[in-house]
């Protein structure tokens, strides 16, 4: 899901990455005791309800049935004959099927892999970029923000395609290096695991230095100089008081960049090789390509649940702010 | 935290940006290049931008993606200040934790997945209901989706920082909670509205991977014709009509930014000096 920017980002990324709600005003009270709040809780429930979590229901129960030539292009888990009554049909041989290609489990690891070093990559350079403008002065700041901030706007796609442009046999990169005599063959970038590795970090990147601005930014100057008055050195001050108070902006990075890289589909498709098979591209290929709807049902099943304990992370600790 | 930048700290913080930025000047630079070739620069011109004009395919797209983006940004914007407002002033009602949930999932719910699990609920709706067919009406539901869940966290944001002292003094005064909603607060989260508006609409117009999934024969956006273009290699008349969707867009936040903080001091102005 690519990446929001508004006009006070800042304020945004504290809210994501500090997510605390106040106790309501006992004021409040009076609106909360009439039945017309329902007027404004049910639309957005339904509507999510209906179209982004029942979905999942629907995925889970076409993993389990089988692939048939009608529209849609598969069977029936549950069936009515006469004589029989209702039977439930539910066939696991899609989830054997992914144990058995060793593609998907290939798959699978190499996109866990890829997007976590990319994360830790997009840690060690978004750090210190954050940390940097978290210590400019405030104009500064803004304009660094806007700077950080404007890529997210611009389309995610077009993006991909500009680094492309950049890294290609005969791209800017090449030219360049040529030109100045620091190679004299072309470098082969595209189509392997280090141009996925680019696009996920340049595309990345942005949604790594916000959370962490904005738990650094906040970060209690006093502390800081207590920890200089009573003799710390600064790489000192910044193990035991800056790093440990930044916690909670790592974990917020992290994961904005670690889940959505594990299901990239744009990346390893415009710049990765064959080779390069991200989940995202199985299930791809496996829908459009293979038009094996259950498959592909069940290969993002077990995609979700792999994702869980991510997810899991990402919203216990965006829910446990929000409750009082 | 003002004090002296380390050198590193700043070439670190150098290349980052150059890194977000090379890419993008590159493109804009090579759209007005005269060569086809991309590695040749062939003098300054602008064929490459009269050339979208005539291209009817691209244009269709664009329109459709419009189209699709404006309807979905307005609705999510709606939905998603419902939701904001029931998040930020409603402490306990039976769904709340559903509906945070729901609200945060698909900032980092992969793209794929959704865009398959949405396809699979419209194709079984059209079994049972005969409704929705799969094209412009699957797509904008399932941009809606989406685009509520950012719309939502913008408008709660805004919503919670919000000075709650005026609405009070408002319904001391008799006024209802529904009215001095409305008269007192939503004018103070306006900017959030418009924010939120414009990141749906963003977000929307360049989705490529739900909308491949959910729509139908000849309904393709825009993000789904350049796709297939860009699949089969760089090509200069994209470079034109990317640098004009980079620009364009740049310009328009940029704009609504600075608009949007003028207000904001006019209005910090109003309320210190009467």
């Amino acid at each position: 899901m690519r990446l929001w920017i508004w006009t006070n980002p800042v304020h945004t990324y504290k809210f994501i990455a500090h997510n605390s709600l106040k106790a309501p005003h006992s004021v409040l009270m009076k609106l909360t005791a009439r039945p017309g709040r329902w007027l404004i809780i049910l639309p957005p429930l339904l509507f999510l309800l209906v179209f982004f979590l029942i979905p999942f229901a629907f995925a889970f129960k076409i993993s389990f049935a089988e692939v048939a030539a009608r529209v849609p292009p598969f069977t029936d888990i549950l069936s009515s004959s006469p004589g029989r009554g209702l039977q439930l049909t539910l066939s696991p041989s899609n989830y054997q099927y992914l144990f058995t290609d060793e593609v998907y489990g290939y798959a699978y690891l190499y996109s866990l892999r890829t997007a976590f070093f990319s994360t830790l990559i997009c840690l060690g350079l978004g750090y210190p970029m954050a940390y940097a403008i978290a210590r400019a002065s405030k104009s500064t700041q803004n304009i660094l923000l806007l700077i950080i901030i404007l890529p997210f706007w611009t389309s995610f796609l077009l993006r991909v395609y500009a680094l492309e442009g950049i890294i290609r046999d005969n791209g800017m990169l090449n030219t360049v290096l040529l030109h100045l005599g620091v190679i004299h063959h072309p470098l082969h970038i595209m189509r392997t695991s280090l141009a996925v590795y680019l696009g996920i970090i340049y595309s990345y990147l942005p949604f790594m230095v916000l959370p962490l601005f904005a738990t650094l930014e906040k970060l209690d100057a006093t502390l800081l100089e207590a920890a200089a008055d009573l003799g710390s050195p600064p790489w000192r001050t910044f193990i035991d008081v800056t790093l440990p108070l930044s916690i909670p902006g790592v974990i917020a990075g992290s994961m904005l960049v670690f889940i959505p890289a594990v299901g990239e589909f744009v990346i390893p498709s415009l710049l990765g090789g064959p080779d390069n098979l991200m989940i995202g591209r199985v299930l791809w290929d496996e829908f459009f390509g293979n038009h094996d709807w259950p498959v592909a049902s069940a290969v993002a099943i077990a995609f979700l649940v792999l994702l869980a304990g991510p997810i899991a992370i990402y919203q216990y600790y965006n829910v446990k702010q929000l409750e009082p | 935290m003002e004090k002296r930048h380390s050198p590193l700290l700043l070439s670190i913080l150098c290349l980052g940006i150059a890194l977000l930025y090379v890419p993008i000047l590159t493109l804009i630079a090579y759209s007005f290049n005269a060569s086809p070739l991309v590695n040749v620069w062939g003098g300054f011109s602008t064929m490459w931008y009269a050339e979208l004009i005539h291209n009817r395919q691209l244009l269709g797209a664009a329109l459709l993606s419009l189209e699709v983006a404006v309807t979905a940004s307005t609705v999510a914007v709606v939905l998603g200040t419902l939701a904001a407002i029931a998040l930020v002033r409603f402490a306990r009602f039976p769904g709340r934790l559903l509906l945070t949930g729901m609200v945060n999932a698909p900032l980092v719910m992969p793209e794929i997945i959704t865009g398959i699990t949405q396809l699979l609920l419209f194709v079984s709706m059209l079994q049972m209901f005969s409704w929705p067919h799969r094209g412009f009406t699957t797509i904008v539901l399932s941009h809606v989706a989406f685009c509520t869940a950012y719309a939502t966290i913008t408008v709660q944001s805004r919503l919670q920082s919000a000075d709650r002292s005026l609405e009070e003094a408002a319904m001391d005064l008799g006024s209802g909670p529904a009215r001095a909603f409305i008269e007192i607060t939503l004018p103070i989260i306006a900017p959030a509205l418009l924010s939120s508006w414009l990141l749906s609409f963003t977000l929307s117009l360049d989705d490529l991977v739900i909308s491949s999934f959910v729509s139908g024969p000849g309904a393709s956006t825009l993000p789904m014709v350049i796709y297939s273009k860009v699949k089969l290699g760089v090509s200069p008349d994209i470079n034109a009509l990317a640098s004009l969707i980079i620009i364009g867009v740049g310009v328009c936040v940029i704009a609504a930014g600075y608009l949007m903080r003028r207000a904001q001091r006019q209005r910090e102005l109003e309320t210190k000096f009467p």
